[in-house]
């Protein structure tokens, strides 16, 4: 039983006109495989390799080198980054992260026991101006406390 | 100097700032007719006239850079907008796409005609999800409308754009490391020569562009080099390799301001001049320490350099690497220079990409010293031992193959010789300001 459905590879497929070589689609279809499936799994790797016409080991080495992509659990329903580098540290993005750990019972990296939220850090989101920020999925959200956060991924 | 009237945040405020109408009601892609009526060595020299410099941070010529293609190559010539914008305190590229996208997707089309390319990719920072679908958005509204695809505009001239998301990598701002993770791998830097120009995506001449250069050609070329010129700051006439810092400038301010914001203003404008009158002053009534004037690659100023004009040239001369992005952040004097610089360093350990052993090692005990020292286990020492680590990596000791190490190194050497005494007295005093995010973030 394949990991990829027929739909997903279809739309891995239909990178391939955009690019002269199959193996710059590596990441548009690491990205699609990850939003699907919330995970890219060794037998994902495979099937991706196959597609792309790499070996399985230079899909894995360019997915590993972005610390992007989770590949041994899947991520929470909603994946939440908080911001850590320095405009949003010096106006309280590592309290934000620290009251969110406290509040969902993690540690950045994890994801809550009933798989709604996967809480990670952040570095420097380009949403400075609204100083401490968060991602919901790829959503930013700015200027915020940790009550507003809190809202906002419970949402 | 005559009033400056802003023009690529021009936009920005009004109601349908992202629709291909709302664009082309406000006078939108007449720059492309004008410029696809010209010859592309003629357009090349327009930009090359006006003195654009890069703005994604090194400030290079864009018209040289465009220079070095080979000339009568047979294609095909790449066209890779660098839109990883990363570096912390940078946000004036996303305004930019979220914005005002055709304005970007217009310099691109007038670029890909003057370079002779007929494929462009713009390389997104993944993390940018609202410029993702705004600017997908703008791709699809101009292909319907004959702007984008086969024959533009009647002329001729065919262009694809493609939008390709990265994987939140920060060194893919670096152009061959984007070249390298467009291509489908890792994105470690690549040794130059030779440069991308002759070299580069899928081993074909390429120019890599930034964001905000790429909507300065629009204006370049629909107002014309004279209008260009006319603002900004000229070479200073001492300094032979000062080319000048001629144009509009979108600077970043954040950090303790009462008004975080991107303002966009001649270039030249001082970094006092930024904090007080546009970000609303020092929050909390009160006072800067020290100000990072162009992310935090570029170091620090202290509140003694506040005037320093932030052209390409002024934080040079104050010992900063660099203008940078011109992302302004503000430091205010009840803020610790340990914990801002641990920070910084911890962003480039974080972001190094591993391949040059002197900034994957040099980044990560810097790291490592600043994190004892907030431990409250400090050594004098330490301060010249991390000044030592510094002096050690980069381009200009020539330890490594590209510049985020001589970016790790210069907030380093600026906060230690700026603020040493600062740093003595925390260690002296047996300080420690490690706080419950870094022992959380440490445990994972």
């Amino acid at each position: 039983m394949p990991v990829l459905s027929e739909e997903l590879r279809n739309r891995i497929r239909a990178e391939f006109p955009k690019y002269p070589d199959k193996r710059a689609v590596t990441l548009p279809a690491l990205h699609i495989v990850h939003d699907a499936l919330r995970m890219v799994s060794p037998a994902a790797i495979v099937e991706i390799a196959e597609l792309l016409e790499l070996h399985p080991s230079e899909v894995s080495d360019t997915m590993t080198f972005y610390g992007f992509f989770h590949d041994k659990t899947p991520l929470g329903k909603r994946r939440v980054w908080v911001c850590r580098s320095i405009s949003c540290m010096l106006r309280g993005g590592e309290e934000l992260l620290a009251g969110l750990c406290n509040r969902l019972g993690v540690k950045p990296g994890q994801t809550t026991a009933d798989g709604s939220v996967t809480l990670e850090y952040a570095e420097c989101l380009g949403a400075c101006e609204g100083a401490p920020c968060m991602l919901v999925n790829d959503e930013c959200h700015m200027n915020l406390t940790e009550d507003s956060a809190a809202e906002l991924i419970r949402k | 100097m005559p009033e400056f009237h802003p023009v690529l945040l021009a936009r920005i405020d009004k109601p349908d700032s992202t629709s291909l109408a709302g664009y082309q009601a406000d006078g939108g892609y007449a720059a492309l007719k004008k410029a696809l009526a010209m010859s592309a060595d003629d357009v090349q020299k327009m930009v090359k006239d006006s003195g654009l410099r890069g703005r994604g941070g090194a400030g290079f010529s864009a018209g040289a850079k465009w220079s070095f293609l080979p000339k009568n190559h047979l294609g095909p010539i790449y066209l890779a907008v660098n839109a990883d914008e990363s570096e912390p305190g940078t946000f004036n590229n996303r305004i930019l796409m979220e914005e005002d996208p055709h304005q970007l997707l217009e310099g691109i089309a007038i670029t890909c005609h003057a370079i002779r390319s007929h494929t462009a990719y713009i390389y997104l920072r993944y993390e940018y999800g609202r410029s993702y679908r705004v600017l997908d958005a703008a791709i699809r509204e101009c292909y319907a409308s004959g702007i984008l695809g086969k024959n533009i505009l009647g002329t001729g001239f065919n262009l694809d754009v493609y939008l390709h998301r990265g994987a939140g990598a920060y060194i893919c701002g670096e152009e061959t490391g984007l070249i390298e993770s467009l291509e489908g791998k890792r994105a470690w830097p690549r040794i130059k020569p030779p440069y991308p120009a002759i070299e580069g995506l899928f081993r074909r001449p390429t120019i890599v562009n930034n964001v905000e250069t790429l909507c300065c050609v629009t204006h370049i070329i629909q107002r014309g080099v004279e209008w260009f010129k006319s603002i900004g700051v000229p070479p200073d006439p001492n300094n032979k390799r000062d080319v000048g810092s001629y144009g509009p400038k979108l600077y970043c301010i954040s950090g303790h301001v009462n008004k975080p914001c991107c303002v966009e203003l001649p270039l030249g404008v001082t970094a006092r001049e930024l904090i007080d009158t546009h970000g609303g002053g020092v929050w909390k009534g009160r006072k800067a320490k020290a100000v990072v004037p162009g992310g935090i690659s570029m170091g620090f100023l202290s509140a003694s350099e506040l005037d320093t004009p932030l052209d390409f040239e002024g934080p040079g001369r104050a010992g900063c690497l660099g203008l940078g992005t011109a992302a302004v952040v503000v430091i205010d004097d009840h803020t610790s220079m340990v914990d801002v610089l641990y920070n910084c360093c911890r962003f480039m350990a974080h972001e190094s990409c591993g391949q040059c052993t002197p900034c994957r090692e040099g980044t990560d005990w810097s790291t490592r010293i600043l994190d004892r020292i907030r431990h409250g286990k400090g050594r004098l020492e330490d301060i010249d031992l991390l000044l030592e680590v510094a002096n050690s990596m980069g381009i200009i000791p020539g330890t490594t193959i590209c510049g985020l190490a001589d970016g790790a190194a210069w907030p380093v050497k600026n906060a230690l010789t700026k603020f040493r005494g600062e740093f003595e007295e925390y260690i002296r005093a047996g300080r420690r300001s490690v706080k419950p995010a870094d022992e959380l973030m440490a445990a994972h």
